[in-house]
């Protein structure tokens, strides 16, 4: 059983100015030339909410993901994340906002502690080895923790990146695919994880092909095709079945649900 | 320690260890240095004379010619599976991330041009010796000038993709104002004229320096961003 040690490991989140709603996007379009990868999408997610976005490849979730993260800005629309206005005020927000996007952030020649010793430090939090060591541990990574990433799988890596989260401090969760790449129990401890991470009033949004496990630790399900948002339903309203046939109707053509 | 000193050094101590376990850029320039020395040995030949007059030209143009690897090498790391974007997300005042990488690549710059000294001492028949001490101020003002602007032009050209011809076309004329200074006061120095005789090129230097370092540290923000 791997313990997902957030309450453990993770110091007190981030203060932000009150607000019922941790991420507020309205009407975001992001267009490169006369390509339009989100069309007026809007989203709500209040602390504690899980949201998982579904959708055929290319579609924008990637996108949308790096926006709500202030890594890119949109072409039009409005983003207020725990209520400041994070186009306007960006450094305001980015200590909040977790993200393990495709990239794990991950540096080669570093070892596993060395490297969360690096982002835990650049990030202000306490990298004291203890905390690190009980991070690794969490992610059933401490027997490693002094081997280079470079000898890491993919999975490996990832697990590596969910550690850096668990000793971050932010409210706001992004994850791009975070299941792949993972094993049957790094599945079910990231599922864990993700629950504890909204029990403690953090919010989450997770991007994945992946409908059971994304469905999973969602409060809301939302597909996205062609740029906007052709569902946004409590996930408790949708069963499995439902959910894949409605993905085949809005999103892909029929058979290509996993 | 304060946060930000703390956020500088750990960048320091993150790109030095993995230099030191990966000696991608070591190994390159050292091998390069060496190059370099072959190069010049064959232009000047033997005539002690030929190689003391254009022994500062040819210090610096090795300098700058290692530079031009070095810097250009300082965020490709940064590259390697999206760490860029953690720098870009991490919170706190970004100049911190732009002072610990200049301070890596001076650091990196001390090693090469160290190995270079000892080279053309030994290939030139050369003794420092004597003019070490000068020699070293002159030295140390050049490089932090060289990398405060091949640090921010490295961060700038990292995502581009034509950044090894961009870089250098960038660099070069930027630092003009240090080489100039750095080759004369190298020249004095050299020639075993006491300090003061070079002291207006290395006021200029350490003006030059302050500049750089000012905008670096100012615009960085801005370069990470893209």
């Amino acid at each position: 059983m791997i313990a997902t040690g957030l309450d453990a490991r993770r110091g007190p989140m981030r203060p932000l100015p009150a607000s019922d709603l941790m991420v507020q996007a309205e009407h975001l379009r992001k267009t490169y030339g006369p390509t339009r990868v989100l069309d007026d999408v809007s989203l709500a997610l209040g602390p504690g909410e899980g949201l998982t976005l579904l959708g055929p490849n290319g579609t924008g979730k990637t996108t949308l993901l790096r926006i709500l993260a202030t890594l890119q800005r949109p072409t039009a629309g409005t983003l207020r994340i725990g209520g400041v206005d994070a186009l306007k005020e960006p450094e305001a927000v980015r200590g909040v906002v977790d993200m393990v996007g495709h990239g794990t952030w991950v540096y080669e020649d570093l070892t596993a502690i060395e490297n969360l010793r690096f982002w835990t430090t650049l990030g202000g939090h306490d990298a004291a080895r203890p905390r690190l060591r009980a991070a690794l541990e969490s992610v059933e990574l401490d027997t490693v923790a002094d081997q280079r990433a470079r000898t890491f799988s993919a999975g490996m890596k990832r697990r590596l990146a969910l550690a850096r989260v668990l000793l971050g401090r932010g409210r706001l969760l992004l994850l791009d695919e975070p299941f792949t790449g993972l094993d049957r129990a790094g599945r079910k401890w990231l599922g864990e994880f993700l629950m504890a991470f909204k029990a403690q009033g953090g919010a989450l949004i997770v991007a994945t092909h992946s409908f059971d496990a994304g469905v999973g630790v969602a409060d809301r399900v939302a597909i996205l095709a062609g740029g906007r948002v052709v569902l946004d339903r409590p996930a408790a309203e949708l069963g499995l079945d439902d959910l894949r046939r409605l993905y085949d109707e809005l999103a892909a053509g029929p058979g290509t649900a996993p | 320690m304060s946060a930000y000193v703390r956020r500088a050094w750990i960048v320091v101590w993150k790109d030095v260890l993995s230099e030191r376990r990966s000696k991608e850029s070591l190994n390159a320039l050292v091998f390069f240095s060496l190059l370099l020395l072959f190069v010049f040995q064959f232009a000047l030949g033997p005539d002690r004379a030929r190689v003391e007059t254009a022994l500062p030209g040819l210090l610096w143009l090795a300098f700058i010619l290692a530079g031009l690897l070095a810097f250009g090498r300082t965020f490709l790391v940064e590259r390697e599976n999206d760490c860029w974007e953690g720098l870009v997300l991490a919170p706190g005042d970004r100049s911190a991330i732009y002072l610990g990488k200049l301070a890596g690549n001076v650091l990196l710059m001390a090693v090469v041009e160290a190995a270079l000294l000892i080279l053309f001492a030994l290939f030139f028949g050369l003794d420092f010796t004597a003019a070490l001490p000068a020699l070293v101020l002159v030295l140390a003002l050049g490089t932090l000038g060289l990398a405060a602007v091949g640090t921010l032009y490295g961060a700038l050209t990292a995502q581009l993709r034509a950044r090894e011809l961009l870089f250098p076309v960038l660099l070069l004329p930027a630092v003009v104002p240090v080489l100039l200074g750095a080759v004369t006061a190298t020249q004095s120095v050299l020639a075993g004229q006491p300090l003061a005789e070079a002291m207006p090129w290395l006021t200029l230097l350490a003006a030059a320096d302050v500049v750089y370092l000012v905008v670096g540290m100012l615009t960085f923000e801005f370069v990470l961003e893209g």
